[in-house]
């Protein structure tokens, strides 16, 4: 379970993202967003419902295509959204990435190794044995080798994430991307789930996380980046961003997240 | 009222040979080319192509809003005039499964849009096109939501195929029919037609329990 390789050394640019733009209708939900993600990094997206940063992150996995703007895997492959793209090229980005999803999106009427090597071997045509030797490596990680044969709806929310974090691992990504992996679970769930996040950002998985979550965030990430209104108020170094930011909106959503009420 | 019981044995020779002959393979083959039609037309209907979607919709509106005899006549007694002929068999067979193509389509399209969009973005997010992700993520979820309106199809279906017989299908009723033209005994032979649907539908309801319940595996109850 580590990182493709990759002949890039271990500090460099493998995702640059520049001027992303976005608009639903009148509504421009992205205006200008750059970002940079180093091999190995782990980048977490904070800011308030509705500021871009979910957007942010389906727009690196094609599930939104930006208006404008270029995302750059390490050169090696480049979009720019200025022209109209090719599905190809869509295919080709989503590829590098994948999602794990808030509300884990598993696949109801397949079981958990079926939803596990559905990718690995309809997509991407790897043996079926080897899939399912990697799928079990993989759930026993998490935990979870006694649930193979379980349909999603007899797990816990935290087994499902679980699922949906080994599912997205399956696929051999450069970049891993969470859109709020514990926003959706009991509290007492989401100890589980973020241990496991933990653990694959210790192991050198290169991943962005919108979160909620700022302790972990904290704990785990290498940068921070706090978005407001579809653009990139603050970001740095976590401890700056989250204890002491320089932005008056940073310091306001923090502290409310921090004391509620 | 005196059962004659000689005439219901003597009779039950030739419906139930129209049943076997006529009515069930009539309704097989006709549900199965109109689920194939329906199928398209329901992604027709859904697909974004503005030409598509506006021929499915007409499609739909003709077919739900004229009558299933009428269409039934129009293929068979009509077409000949534009010279066009068609022997009764295939006559009934393709009536049915446009019909059942244009009622079904609705069932399908509804379910499709039932599955939540997130099975979508999942099936991109590991690699798989629209396509791939239609036929292995979103139409096995689909189809157990169409089970219980696709079953009522099927059974009003097999109940309609009696109109063939007026276009000379030797199926259930027309059996019934010569029989009673026979014997004069117009009660007695419709009710036992009656029952022989019945019995047929029963058996059908009875399959779609247990297929409901294979397909209800992988929810929570």
């Amino acid at each position: 379970m580590s990182p493709t390789e990759s002949a890039l050394p271990d500090d460099a640019a493998l995702l640059s993202v520049r001027g992303l733009r976005k608009a639903f209708g009148s509504h421009e939900v992205l205006k200008s967003v750059d970002v940079n993600v180093r091999r190995g990094e782990v980048v977490a997206l904070i800011g308030p419902s509705g500021s871009g940063k979910t957007t942010v992150l389906r727009c690196l996995n094609g599930l939104e295509i930006p208006d404008d703007g270029v995302v750059d895997f390490a050169g090696q492959l480049a979009v720019d959204f200025s022209a109209p793209v090719t599905k190809k090229q869509l295919a080709a980005l989503r590829d590098r990435s994948a999602m794990v999803f808030q509300h884990y999106n598993l696949f109801p009427h397949k079981t958990v190794l079926e939803n596990i090597i559905e990718g690995p071997v309809q997509v991407q045509k790897r043996p079926k044995a080897e899939a399912i030797a990697e799928a079990r490596e993989l759930l026993a990680r998490v935990g979870l080798s006694a649930k193979e044969k379980s349909y999603p709806f007899e797990l816990s929310g935290g087994q499902q994430q679980r699922v949906g974090i080994v599912r997205a691992l399956a696929l051999r990504p450069q970049l891993l991307l969470f859109d709020e992996p514990t926003s959706a679970l009991d509290p007492e769930l989401v100890g589980d789930v973020l241990t496991v996040i933990k653990e694959l950002a210790d192991e050198g998985w290169t991943m962005v996380v919108v979160t909620h979550e700022l302790a972990f965030a904290r704990q785990v990430a290498d940068e921070v980046i706090f978005m407001d209104g579809g653009v990139v108020v603050e970001r740095g170094h976590p401890d700056t961003v989250l204890r002491d930011p320089r932005e008056e909106r940073t310091r306001q959503f923090v502290d409310r997240l921090l004391n509620p009420f | 009222m005196t059962i004659n019981w000689d005439l219901v044995w003597s009779s039950l020779g030739p419906i139930l040979t129209g049943a076997v002959t006529g009515t069930i393979p009539l309704a097989l083959a006709s549900f199965v080319f109109g689920l194939l039609l329906a199928l398209l037309i329901a992604l027709m209907r859904l697909s974004r192509n503005p030409v598509f979607s506006t021929v499915a919709r007409m499609y739909i509106s003709v077919i739900r809003g004229t009558p299933l005899l009428v269409q039934l006549f129009v293929i068979f007694y009509g077409l000949p005039s534009i010279g066009v002929t068609i022997s009764p068999w295939p006559s009934a067979i393709i009536a049915f499964s446009l019909n059942v193509g244009g009622y079904a389509a609705e069932v399908i399209r509804a379910a499709i849009l039932s599955v939540p969009k997130g099975q979508w973005e999942a099936g991109h997010t590991i690699g798989m096109s629209r396509r791939q992700s239609l036929v292995r993520i979103i139409l096995p979820q689909a189809a157990r939501v169409s089970v219980p309106p696709l079953s009522n199809t099927f059974i009003s279906l097999v109940k309609d195929t009696s109109l063939a017989s007026l276009i000379l299908v030797t199926e259930l009723f027309r059996q019934a029919q010569q029989v009673a033209a026979f014997s004069q005994e117009f009660m007695l032979l419709y009710l036992e037609a009656a029952v022989i649907y019945w019995i047929i539908c029963l058996v059908l309801a009875g399959g779609q329990s247990a297929l409901e319940k294979r397909l209800d595996r992988y929810v929570a109850h």
